[in-house]
């Protein structure tokens, strides 16, 4: 579903952020990508939502080329690759519900749709009695839920998550990443970027991607 | 679509103070243009006033035949350039010399004969009121056996015409000058409105709006506050009108069109001013 091909990318003259990695990632999947801070994942995510394309090389995510996608089709596949960050990223004039209802509203999505899938996406992350609370009165877990609710609005195949539990306490960072485990088992592919080994070692059948100062040094896939 | 509505009209809601200041910086650079175009209606209607007098008088040998006259005339009159012929005979020209000369007028009384010929007074339609075609007419009039000689005051139609090119052309630059501050005001107003909303756009992108769908809020938002700019615009711009007439200087209000122009233009300002900045705002992100 999501393929690298001797993908590089140089940023300017802040020097290589990946030199030559390939990989694949099935649709499904629960994939770790691990390493330290500056090896590279941040890069890696953004390449499969388009966000950066490579310098050389191809970043193939389902239908969608890196060398041959439009504008537009790149708003198209947003909707299919849902994305949740370290900082949330909630907008703080709205409420939980505002919030993903945004993320619905922005693709096109009828009123009436809107209403029954935001509600029950907040009760899918255990957030429906806070729906009308604005992210500064919910906790660390609680907006990251509410940012998970947001990136599965649009029924996407997969979920990339940078350092999703990064900013969470040991107990909320638990139940996150329970959270994304049970949407990974609904047949949502994950691509989680950490350094958390402790999460790593907690899914034992996941792929794990490792970089290294923008060299991959190890993926656990079986050989394509 | 409902939802664009929806979003610009919420964005009002959500930043009042950034919207009122916004349509308020717009609507002081409409004023602006607007006090301009009552000064430069004022100083038209003045030049065009000034020309309304520029008339061509064609001087007839005593003697003429009434018939050739009347003949003339009504050939005159189907010129294209010409709006109205004003035939004085011999006598009505003395009465008005009587009239303007005052005691003067005796050495004319007192002479046996009418020393005064008849003549032709012809003004022109306007736009027809240019040297080039007032020494045509003349050459044309002349051409007539019974006309003696023609005068159209040659110096006084040079400096109407050279008044009216520089007003032209001053009201043409400043007009620009003045629309371009405007529209770099709102550009920075539309600016100031998407820097508020930079996360919205950003989350936008991130969850997979299309470019259009991410725009459109804002270019209504854009149109709706030149809108409000403008109509602000207009009665701040009578008032001041107002103010002066009475106690400066006679002035004319310029024409309903006029107003509804430049309320149109502050609209289509605040929209092109939108679809700049979030296209360059698109970009560089």
């Amino acid at each position: 579903m999501i393929r690298f091909e001797r993908v590089t990318v140089q940023y300017g003259r802040s020097g290589l952020a990946l030199n030559d990695v390939s990989f694949f990632i099935r649709k499904g999947e629960f994939c770790f990508l691990t390493g330290h801070s500056g090896a590279g994942k941040t890069t890696a995510l953004r390449l499969m939502h388009m966000a950066v394309r490579p310098t050389t090389g191809e970043v193939t995510v389902g239908a969608y080329s890196s060398s041959q996608i439009k504008p537009r089709e790149v708003a198209l596949l947003r909707r299919k690759v849902g994305f949740v960050f370290q900082d949330f990223r909630l907008l703080e004039d709205r409420t939980a519900a505002e919030n993903v209802a945004f993320a619905l509203e922005v693709t096109g999505a009828h009123q009436s749709v809107v209403r029954t899938k935001v509600g029950r996406l907040l009760a899918q992350v255990g957030l429906a009695h806070r729906s009308e609370a604005y992210p500064s009165e919910l906790s660390g877990g609680e907006r990251q839920r509410v940012a998970i609710a947001r990136a599965l609005a649009n029924d996407p195949l997969v979920l990339l998550a940078d350092e999703p539990t990064g900013n969470l306490d040991d107990e909320a960072k638990r139940g996150v990443f329970d959270l994304f485990r049970d949407i990974n088992t609904l047949g949502t592919a994950v691509v989680m970027a950490t350094h958390d080994h402790e999460l790593v070692r907690a899914v034992p059948d996941a792929h794990i991607i490792e970089l290294n100062q923008g060299f991959l040094v190890r993926d656990t896939a079986p050989e394509i | 679509m409902k939802y664009i509505v929806r979003e610009a009209l919420a964005a009002f809601r959500r930043a009042p103070l950034l919207t009122a200041l916004s349509a308020a910086m717009i609507a002081l650079s409409l004023f602006v243009v607007g006090l301009f175009g009552v000064a430069a209606y004022n100083v038209q209607q003045v030049v065009e006033r000034i020309e309304e007098r520029v008339e061509v008088v064609a001087y007839l040998r005593d003697g003429a035949p009434p018939d050739a006259i009347r003949l003339a005339r009504a050939e005159i009159e189907s010129f294209p350039e010409v709006a109205a012929v004003n035939y004085i005979s011999k006598e009505e020209a003395l009465e008005v010399a009587n009239r303007e000369l005052g005691e003067l007028s005796a050495v004319l009384v007192d002479a046996d004969v009418n020393p005064l010929p008849a003549s032709f007074e012809i003004s022109l339609r306007p736009g027809h009121r240019t040297p080039d075609v007032v020494a045509e007419v003349a050459e044309r009039l002349s051409a007539y056996a019974f006309v003696e000689d023609v005068q159209f005051g040659q110096e006084w139609l040079d400096k109407i015409f050279v008044l009216r090119r520089i007003a032209g052309t001053a009201s043409t630059v400043l007009g620009l000058a003045f629309a371009a501050v405007a529209a770099l005001i709102i550009g920075a107003a539309v600016r100031m409105a998407i820097y508020a909303r930079r996360d919205e756009i950003a989350i936008m992108r991130l969850v997979g709006a299309t470019p259009g769908f991410i725009q459109g809020p804002f270019l209504l938002e854009g149109f709706l506050t030149g809108l409000l700019g403008g109509l602000l615009a207009a009665p701040a711009t009578y008032g001041v009108y107002h103010l002066l007439s009475g106690a400066v200087v006679e002035l004319q209000w310029v024409p309903g069109y006029w107003v509804v122009c430049g309320v149109v233009i502050g609209a289509v300002l605040g929209l092109i001013a939108s679809a700049l900045a979030v296209h360059r705002h698109l970009k560089g992100t």
